[in-house]
């Protein structure tokens, strides 16, 4: 094997063992502040496979919005949360069961789907010249979501929207 | 960078080309993550009081050496004779974490800043996107050290982190992506080489809100509410003290000045000046000397700043976030596209024209709108004095 092959290996191993690592500290750990960090380092462990595969556009926005954003405002929203400094919460409750069912089917039909599906695989030529793929990447994502995907796009964006609205009518004080 | 590695191919025949950038490329990220960091604390630290001291009449250092140029060695040299201090109940690993991650978060960034021509650690074409990104690191340093120090102060400062960081972190990168559409491209490369004109003198609003955020983001004086010492001690490193305690300081000057050169890159044109270019070694130390000029003027500014406005309050600091920068930078961000997409605007010259209009006219627009709104809210308390409402 190559050099940058076994390197390459290397990494993949490292980067997966801490998503996997991370989301399995998220289920597990007592403190749910550290259950958040956990994700964070799941999160980042995504990140890397996306730099693996070249894609550096989406690694920036999932680092962007995953751990910059969502990450972020999921520790806002425990800080506000009571027993936030307790030493010891349960993680979980008496739906557990049902709860693992559902991940279990989740994982059932996401394993089939990723199974099944044929994966369009550039071609070798493409592959060849990785540099025009790569500086390519940004402006063809943005030519796909304003063409074919514009409308799942649009419906997307109103559906955060309404989320939104929503958040904000919740929020309001009631006025007398 | 080329030229000195086609220097050291030159200088060694024997050396492949590859591991020669790969040398080059570690000197340069060893220069970046250990050199410049106790550089740039011990020259803007001294800065920033000799600056602050003059505006408020004072001296400011005067005993460690000449002028008092020695005072921050003597600063560190005292800052690590420290104790080292882990409050009782702290979350050791996350306590332990949070200041590596804050200088991290950092020095990420100055991988792609480009301090000099052909001086950038890697040129992304996604690069503004990535500073972006990793300014996350930021925020969640500082809210693993709030929550992790077992402290009331300190947590409360971890909530004035995200409520701040995230209420101006939406405006930044509103003016960051008016000078991607001025420039076509996220590449910091190609943002310079756009800059006949600095976007400065194009997209004046871009560059205030730029300024003031990044202000904010940092945590400067007027928006350091999240080490506010009359309302909160010392922030979300109150419990820290040594080394860790000076690492948050050196990831704060660290984003000072790279802050600073983002806004040089950004809007000033970033190294240009006459003689800066590529081809030689004189040409390249020009367009340093031009990027740090640009950059000190910058922090000079924001130094400035720091001496003259009080602290605002955390209320104010959210509105003036939330409802005037933000839809500001929307306004100006529509102005702007409408205006690159304008059909007779065909040469450079024109655009850049026409960019400068549409800014003067969000101004104009957004300062109205801001007269009224106040005018309208004075009357209503007036009003609520008098007794006529309600």
């Amino acid at each position: 094997m190559p050099v940058d092959q076994i390197v390459k290996t290397v990494v993949f191993v490292i980067f997966t063992v801490m998503t996997l690592g991370g989301g399995l500290g998220v289920v597990v750990s007592p403190r749910i502040f550290h259950s958040a960090l956990f994700l964070v380092l799941s999160f980042a462990g995504v990140v890397g496979y996306y730099v693996l595969l070249d894609a550096g556009f989406l690694a920036a926005v999932q680092l962007l919005i995953y751990i910059g954003a969502i990450a972020i405002l999921i520790l806002f929203a425990i800080m506000l949360s009571r027993g936030l400094m307790a030493e010891r919460q349960s993680q979980s409750n008496q739906q557990w069961w049902i709860a693992a069912l559902v991940a279990l089917l989740i994982f059932v039909v996401l394993a089939a789907v990723l199974w099944r599906v044929d994966w369009p695989v550039a071609s070798q030529q493409a592959l060849a010249s990785p540099s025009n793929a790569i500086s390519q990447e940004g402006s063809q994502l943005g030519r796909d979501l304003l063409g074919p995907y514009v409308i799942p796009f649009e419906v997307a964006s109103v559906l955060l929207l309404v989320a939104l609205i929503g958040a904000v009518i919740l929020a309001r004080e009631t006025e007398s | 960078m080329d030229a000195i590695v086609s220097w050291l191919t030159s200088l060694f025949p024997h050396m492949a080309a590859p591991i020669a950038r790969l040398i080059v490329h570690l000197v340069y990220a060893a220069i970046l993550s250990f050199v410049a960091p106790v550089v740039v604390v011990v020259a803007f630290t001294y800065m920033e009081r000799k600056v602050i001291a003059r505006i408020q009449d004072r001296v400011g250092p005067n005993r460690a050496g000449p002028l008092g140029l020695l005072q921050g060695f003597a600063d560190a040299v005292k800052m690590l004779t420290k104790e080292d201090i882990t409050p009782v109940g702290a979350d050791r690993i996350v306590y332990n974490l949070a200041p590596g991650l804050a200088v991290v978060g950092t020095i990420l960034v100055y991988a792609v800043l480009p301090v000099a021509p052909g001086v950038i650690g890697a040129d992304l074409n996604i690069g503004i996107l990535y500073v972006v990104a990793v300014g996350g690191f930021g925020m969640l340093a500082a809210v693993m050290a709030g929550w992790s120090s077992n402290n009331k102060y300190a947590l409360l400062s971890a909530f004035r982190v995200v409520a701040q960081l995230i209420a101006y972190e939406i405006p930044m990168v509103i003016a960051i992506i008016m000078v991607v559409l001025a420039a076509g491209s996220m590449q910091m490369g190609q943002i310079i080489d756009a800059q006949n004109v600095p976007f400065l003198f194009t997209l004046p609003v871009a560059f205030f809100i730029f300024f003031v955020a990044t202000i904010a983001e940092i945590g400067r004086s007027p928006f350091d509410l999240l080490e506010a010492e009359s309302e909160i001690v010392a922030g979300f490193h109150v419990e820290y003290s040594g080394f860790k305690f000076a690492l948050f300081f050196i990831g704060e000057y660290m984003h000072l000045f790279v802050g600073a050169g983002l806004g040089t890159t950004l809007f000033l044109g970033g190294w240009r000046g006459p003689g800066a270019s590529e081809a030689t070694i004189l040409g390249v130390l020009l367009g340093f000397v031009y990027f740090l000029v640009k950059t000190v003027f910058l922090i000079f500014l924001m130094m400035w700043v720091r001496g003259t406005f009080p602290r605002i309050r955390i209320d104010h600091l959210l509105d003036f976030g939330w409802k005037f920068l933000v839809p500001v930078g929307l306004l100006a961000l529509v102005a702007v596209a409408l205006v690159l997409k304008l059909p007779f605007l065909s040469s450079s010259v024109l655009k850049w024209v026409g960019m400068l209009v549409a800014n003067i006219v969000v101004v104009v627009v957004s300062l109205t709108a801001v007269s009224f709104a106040a005018r309208r809210s004075r009357s209503v308390a007036l009003r609520g004095v008098a007794g006529t409402e309600r």
